[in-house]
């Protein structure tokens, strides 16, 4: 994934190789479910897919297949979330978010039922199988939607954290992330709050807000970049939805730049978002959405696609280098 | 207004055995090369492949533009590896492209696309296929019959309601050119499809919606042929092709984790060993039947030194 430089600066850092966020959110719910009897996970031939295959074993009745069936998934998830069951669906973020889209919106959202909606191998995970197995509109679809909480998590303890909120929320959740292994971002004594922005590094010259699996990335563009005499701070910017405006703004004010990442469209995701807080707030500087932008997406695998448009350490440290 | 192709001679029985063989060898070897791929559903749906695409599509390379061509939509496009195999086969892009599967830049990626020749439309998100085929045959009839259009369904992407959908709109229309194939291997990702969502009875099913059903062994071409270019009057046809996922590889069949599983260096040479040996016994087969008056001569073709791909 790294290149031999990338690699030494994640060491130079002591960035420790996680799992994939994906073992840990089916390890997470596992345990949650094991712990309530009231926990369903909802799956539509995805249990594998999921990493969901010894949940399935160990708690045969907290799980209901719907076979290959997104929109059904959904409405399966409202229903048992509306009559009380902590529901989690779980199917890849590119169908569960594209063919399920008015189930999400209606069944779930604008009913307001606490239902849980997890989003796998989301954004180019999927690299190679092409752009019907991406997500990069699933941020941008489901931001427009009223009532639902959205999160992005960018290590194993985030995505811990985001799946034990989601299943004591009150209101609709939808939580997406990747299969590719994760570096450990966060100290042991960091604390995980939904709709606030985690402080990954402090810096002045340049923001990095990032989130998901492209923040290891933005960290080590901050390492390169501190070689060259440019500090950079990096935000994880885990919730996209409520957004941490204090976080946004203070980035905005406080460094001369801001370069916002995401493994998503250029359009209608974090980028958008955070350009119109700044905006608004007239707290506008040297600014950069990096992400995918709007043509056919070059193909191949994650790795290579994050590093065909410049989410990399050299291609993020290059893009603070040029707003500066 | 189904009938079999006629603007070029009919390959027998024999030869497409002969071809089944190479076409697997040549779908396993991009598997592996390519380090990605639906290995069973692809062996599952070969033979309807070759079928389809030997005797019944009209449609070639030379007519891949005409308005009037056949046209067929894979619906499980996650099997694109067989379509690669046999639209290679047929000549409408090199054998040597298939390398560049999955690669980066390559526009071979791991689900049906139209930037390749041959590929009538994108598709990878199940339960896509079908309602696309009812807009062609729409379209056909509008001009006046100008061509048929056949589509390839999983039996776990069935589970996908828009295939209802169509399914009663199909026969609303009397769309009866329109022919889909369901491959019928019981199998999908999680395990047996009677476990995860069961479907059955599916012959009752489809021919309550009100299509003309035909239920057959997807792995014999006689029978798949005829079920293929029967007519069906009034109605669209919905074949039934009995099939095995992994056919043709004695450690794959039946076995879900080869669904999407790769093979590794020994399991090819395994495979393709077995695979050789199937064509050893093709060859045995159609010269035992010569020799005992069962077939003609002519029936045996020359198809054997193009068949090692
Ligand atoms: C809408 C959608 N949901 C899920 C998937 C993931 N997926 C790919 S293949 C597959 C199983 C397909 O089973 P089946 O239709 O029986 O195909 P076959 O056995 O012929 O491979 C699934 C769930 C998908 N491609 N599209
Ligand atoms: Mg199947």
């Amino acid at each position: 994934m790294f290149t031999p430089a990338a690699k030494a600066m994640a060491e130079k850092l002591g960035l420790k190789k996680g799992r994939a966020n994906l073992e840990e959110f089916a390890d997470t719910l596992q345990a949650l479910a094991t712990a309530d009897r009231n926990l369903v996970a909802v799956t539509s031939d995805s249990r594998g897919s999921g990493k969901l295959a010894p949940y399935g074993k160990a708690l045969p009745q907290q799980i209901v297949e719907v076979g290959i069936a997104e929109q059904n998934l959904v409405g399966i998830t409202a229903g048992l979330a509306a009559c009380g069951k902590r529901a989690f669906g779980v199917s890849p973020s590119c169908f569960l978010t594209a063919r399920s889209l008015e189930q999400i919106k209606n069944d779930i959202c604008y009913s307001n039922v606490p239902a849980v909606l997890v989003g796998i191998s989301s954004g180019v995970s999927y690299g190679a199988l092409g752009s019907t197995h991406h997500s990069l509109h699933d941020l941008a679809a489901l931001r427009a939607i009223h009532n639902v909480t959205i999160v992005v998590p960018a290590d194993n303890f985030e995505t811990r954290e985001a799946i034990r909120f989601a299943a004591s929320a009150t209101r609709p959740v939808f939580v997406r992330f990747g299969k590719a292994a994760m570096h450990h971002l966060h100290s042991a004594d960091s604390k995980f709050e939904a709709g606030k922005a985690l402080v990954l590094r402090e810096g002045r010259d340049v923001a990095f807000i990032a989130n998901g699996e492209t923040v290891v990335h933005a960290l080590l563009a901050a390492g390169a970049l501190a070689e060259q005499g440019i500090s950079a701070r990096v935000l994880s910017l885990h919730t996209v939805k409520p957004l941490d405006t204090a976080a946004v703004l203070a980035a905005g004010r406080e460094c001369r730049a801001v370069i916002t990442v995401e493994e998503h469209s250029v359009h209608g995701g974090v980028g958008e978002a955070v350009a119109a807080t700044l905006l608004q707030a007239r707290a506008g500087v040297p600014f950069k959405i990096v992400g995918f932008p709007d043509e056919d997406t070059v193909t191949g695998a994650q790795a290579d696609i994050f590093r065909h448009y410049g989410i990399s350490m050299e291609g993020l440290a290059a893009t603070a280098r040029s707003l500066l | 207004m189904q009938s079999v192709v006629k603007d070029r001679p009919m390959l027998s029985d024999h030869q497409l055995a002969l071809k089944a063989v190479a076409l697997r060898r040549r779908m396993l070897r991009l598997i592996h090369d390519a380090g990605a791929g639906h290995t069973g559903g692809g062996l599952s749906c070969l033979d309807i492949l070759n079928v389809l695409y030997h005797r019944v599509l009209r449609v070639t390379p030379g007519t891949v533009d005409s308005p009037t061509r056949d046209r067929y939509v894979q619906s499980k496009g996650h099997c694109v590896e067989a379509l690669y195999a046999v639209l290679s086969a047929r000549g409408y892009f090199p054998e040597a492209d298939l390398a560049t599967v999955c690669r980066y830049q390559s526009p071979y990626v791991g689900h049906p696309t139209r930037k390749i020749r041959g590929v009538e439309m994108n598709t990878g998100a199940l339960g896509h296929g079908l309602p696309i085929c009812l807009g062609m045959a729409l379209a056909s009839k509008m001009d006046g019959d100008a061509f048929r259009v056949f589509t390839l369904l999983g039996d776990g992407e069935l589970a996908e309601g828009s295939n209802w959908e169509a399914a009663m709109a199909a026969a609303h229309y009397n769309l009866d050119n329109l022919v889909a194939i369901l491959d019928h291997n019981t199998l999908q990702i999680t395990g047996h499809t009677r476990d995860v969502m069961s479907n059955e009875p599916l012959d009752a099913k489809w021919r309550a919606f009100g299509w003309e059903v035909r239920i057959v062994d997807g792995h014999d071409y006689a029978a798949l042929t005829a079920a293929l270019t029967a007519p069906h009057p009034g109605k669209p046809l919905f074949v039934i092709a009995n099939t095995v996922k992994g056919k043709g590889v004695s450690f794959m069949e039946n076995v879900g984790k080869w669904h999407h599983g790769v093979p590794s260096d020994a399991e090819l040479a395994q495979a393709l060993a077995e695979l050789d040996a199937a064509e050893v016994k093709v060859e045995r087969v159609a010269l035992n039947a010569l020799s005992s008056g069962a077939i003609q001569a002519s029936a045996l073709g020359s198809t054997r030194s193009t068949s090692k791909s």
